[in-house]
């Protein structure tokens, strides 16, 4: 056998130090406005993680292509947050060494507590495109923490009225299946609450652990409590499973979430997805700018973009509003400018704000309804839009959890 | 009522230990013969089903189920010819990188070519439905993974206790210097036992696309629990691995039953309880090479 080529002790000190040294150049130049980008790309999340890469790449270059922020070009780095003490680790780094003017991103619930924590010390901006849980706009509130991403109490108000309409709560029993971590013990307090309010009962509650991919068991579980409805909380790649496998043992009960992403019904396949779901955007959307960002982001990446997209996209482009607005690349007066109310154009009939009180974006959200396996014309338009919510005569706080519900004492 | 449903997860739960069984077995085969734990098995089972999912629109899944095993196994033997064959006598830290840094390779590569979001794909028409025998349900889809992983399990008996070459590998696990004082070069042994191996974990990757997620870490989703059922089982036992993997099944599908939280994490525990009571697995055997 060949031996291993033998590093030095000497060469390893050389080469750690190249290393440290070259970003050192990098960083002196001061005509760039640096974002450091972190979702998970791997993992049980990883394939919205995609999505929300690509559209802040298109983000950066649109915005580039424009003259950047206040004539400096705007350079996105993009990382893997992971789990949330590499998620924690990456951020701290970003504001550190790489001296990012704001962090954009995540997805898990965890991670983004943990970055929010890291960005709190640090006095600088967290823009969440990804996370629902309640508790971030709530008891784990951060002062330069903001959700362009909805949380649960939206998700599942939204979804929750067009429910309540097709007579699917008042008096009925649900079975609860929630993914066991983080955003699903939130989203299931949530829901539960809902449920309460409007007359309906969760009979059976499942935790299904994150990296379950065989819901068999579960399926004659629900098969033998014949529920009235089933609520799916679950997160990245278990709805694939979830549908999947629902459709293979043929069960007949409607189905319903208060999670969802896109990407991961159209990766069930033909004829595997049903029931009626929330979402923050999705690519069928009629008005001029959600066209021309689902024409744009389909011709460079070959897929349309989802609501993970629609999340990073406009995430980037509010921060470039902020930055031109106040002049500045300044954290606090960044902070201060997205509280005032300004209004964001987020590729929405309705013009979008973040709530000052707890930093949660108020804006439109959509019920969407799966198409009979017959009128899934292809891989993509599997759904059609049931509802908008609030609708358009109705507070955009509507959906929002009220201060009883979850309230928000942003920590010094 | 109650034990009647628990019957019906037990049930299930042997279908569930038939989708590990396919590459819990070519891992022990890997390992027995070559002193090789692959952690790119799980790689090559996600490879499996990207396959289908690309071939099934030309040449229909039956197509697939032929094709994409025999290009998976065709890439096991250049793997194996060119990497593998030089960390057989190695120390074994060095074949974990090599196999770790090959999942990795494999997982991004699915990613870059194919795109991180899971890939629509279905059952077959033909083969969708379910079967009622009494108040019992199971898809039968699942009923035909069932029949193939089992006839992989008797072929693959067959052929190692009924032919020359089964005949070799045998005697290649225990006493290889022997086998070699025999005059007999165990390499081409080794390239077939890598190609059945990985063969057979595409197998489990065709079959289980249409049901599960096909996504760039479906391999390592698996492998897992893969590992597990070896551990249970036994290094170099055949029945040992058939049996584990069935039990894995079972212990699941009655965690998920008690209680939910724990699917996953029951399966661990079982291997901790095994490993206390039997260190060597449940029908672990003795080979002097690994002591």
């Amino acid at each position: 056998m060949t031996e291993l080529p033998r590093i030095t002790r000497r060469g390893a000190l050389l080469g750690a130090a190249t290393l440290l040294a070259a970003p050192a150049i990098s960083y002196a130049q001061s005509d760039v406005i640096r974002i450091g980008h972190l979702t998970p790309r791997t993992g049980f999340l990883g394939p919205l993680g995609e999505f929300a890469v690509q559209a802040g790449q298109l983000a950066m270059d649109e915005i580039n292509a424009a003259g950047g922020i206040l004539g400096r070009k705007l350079e996105i780095t993009f990382e893997d947050s992971v789990n949330p003490q590499t998620a924690s680790a990456k951020a701290e780094r970003y504001i550190q060494r790489d001296k990012v003017s704001c962090i954009v991103g995540e997805i898990n619930s965890a991670s983004a507590l943990a970055i929010g924590q890291v960005v709190q010390r640090e006095k600088a901006l967290f823009i969440n495109t990804g996370a629902n849980s309640d508790a971030l706009r709530g008891s784990d509130c951060r002062k330069f923490m903001f959700h362009i991403e909805g949380q649960n109490s939206m998700y599942v108000k939204a979804v929750g009225r067009v429910l309540v309409q097709q007579g699917l709560i008042k008096g009925k029993k649900v079975y609860a299946l929630t993914a066991d971590y983080a955003f699903g013990h939130d989203l299931l307090r949530v829901a539960k609450r809902f449920m309460g309010e409007n007359g309906g009962t969760v009979a059976n509650e499942d935790l299904i652990p994150t990296d379950l991919t065989d819901f068999s068991p579960f399926l004659l579980k629900i098969r033998q409590a014949r529920p009235d409805v089933i609520i799916a909380n679950l997160a990245g790649a278990q709805i694939t499973n979830f549908l999947k496998q629902y459709s293979e043992f043929g069960l007949r009960f409607p189905v319903a979430g208060f999670g969802f992403d896109t990407a991961l019904a159209w990766g069930a396949g033909q004829g595997n997805f049903l029931g009626t779901w929330p979402t923050m955007w999705h690519h069928r959307l009629d008005n001029p700018a959600a066209k021309k960002f689902t024409a744009d982001f389909r011709q460079r990446f070959g897929r349309p973009p989802e609501n993970q997209a629609w999340g990073d996209y406009n995430a980037i482009k509010i921060v470039a509003q902020a930055m031109t607005e106040t002049k500045g690349t300044d954290g606090p007066r960044i902070v201060e400018y997205l509280e005032s109310g300004a209004k964001f154009g987020v590729l929405k009939a309705r013009e979008s704000y973040f709530r000052a009180r707890d930093h949660q974006i108020m804006t439109e959200m959509y019920a969407i309804t799966a198409l009979p396996p017959a009128e899934q014309k292809d891989r993509y338009d599997i759904f059609t839009a049931t509802a908008t919510v609030p609708g358009p005569e109705e507070s955009l706080e509507a959906i929002g959890a009220t201060p009883e519900e979850n309230s928000c004492t942003f920590p010094a | 009522m109650e034990i009647v449903f628990l019957i019906e997860q037990i049930l299930n739960g042997l279908l569930i230990g038939a989708y590990y069984l396919l590459i819990a077995l070519g891992l022990s085969l890997i390992f027995s013969l070559g002193g090789i734990v692959n952690l790119a098995h799980g790689a090559f089972y996600a490879i499996g089903a990207y396959l289908t999912v690309a071939l099934a629109p030309t040449i229909g899944f039956g197509g697939a189920f032929v094709a994409a095993p025999v290009l998976v196994a065709l890439l096991g033997l250049v793997i194996e010819r060119f990497l593998l064959r030089r960390f057989y006598r190695a120390d074994p830290i060095l074949s974990l990188l090599l196999t770790f840094g090959l999942a990795m390779v494999a997982e991004q590569t699915l990613r870059m070519v194919f795109g991180a979001p899971p890939l629509p794909f279905s059952i077959p028409l033909a083969l969708r439905g379910q079967v009622f025998i009494g108040d019992f349900i199971y898809s039968r889809y699942r009923l035909m993974i069932l029949g193939v992983a089992a006839l992989c399990v008797l072929g693959l008996w067959l052929l190692l206790q009924r032919t020359h070459f089964g005949r070799v590998v045998r005697a290649g696990v225990q006493n290889p210097d022997m086998v070699g004082a025999l005059g007999i070069s165990l390499r081409p042994y080794m390239s077939a036992v890598v190609m059945i191996a990985v063969g057979l974990a595409a197998l489990a990757g065709v079959m289980l696309a249409p049901v599960i997620g096909v996504h760039p870490a479906m391999g390592a989703e698996i492998l897992t629990f893969a590992f597990v059922v070896v551990v249970i089982g036994g290094l170099g036992s055949f029945w040992g691995v058939v049996v584990a993997a069935l039990i894995v099944g079972v212990v699941r599908g009655i965690a998920a039953y008690a209680y939910p939280p724990a699917t996953e994490a029951s399966v661990y525990l079982l291997m901790l309880l095994v490993l206390l009571l039997r260190p060597r697995g449940l029908f672990g055997e003795r080979i002097a090479k690994f002591e």
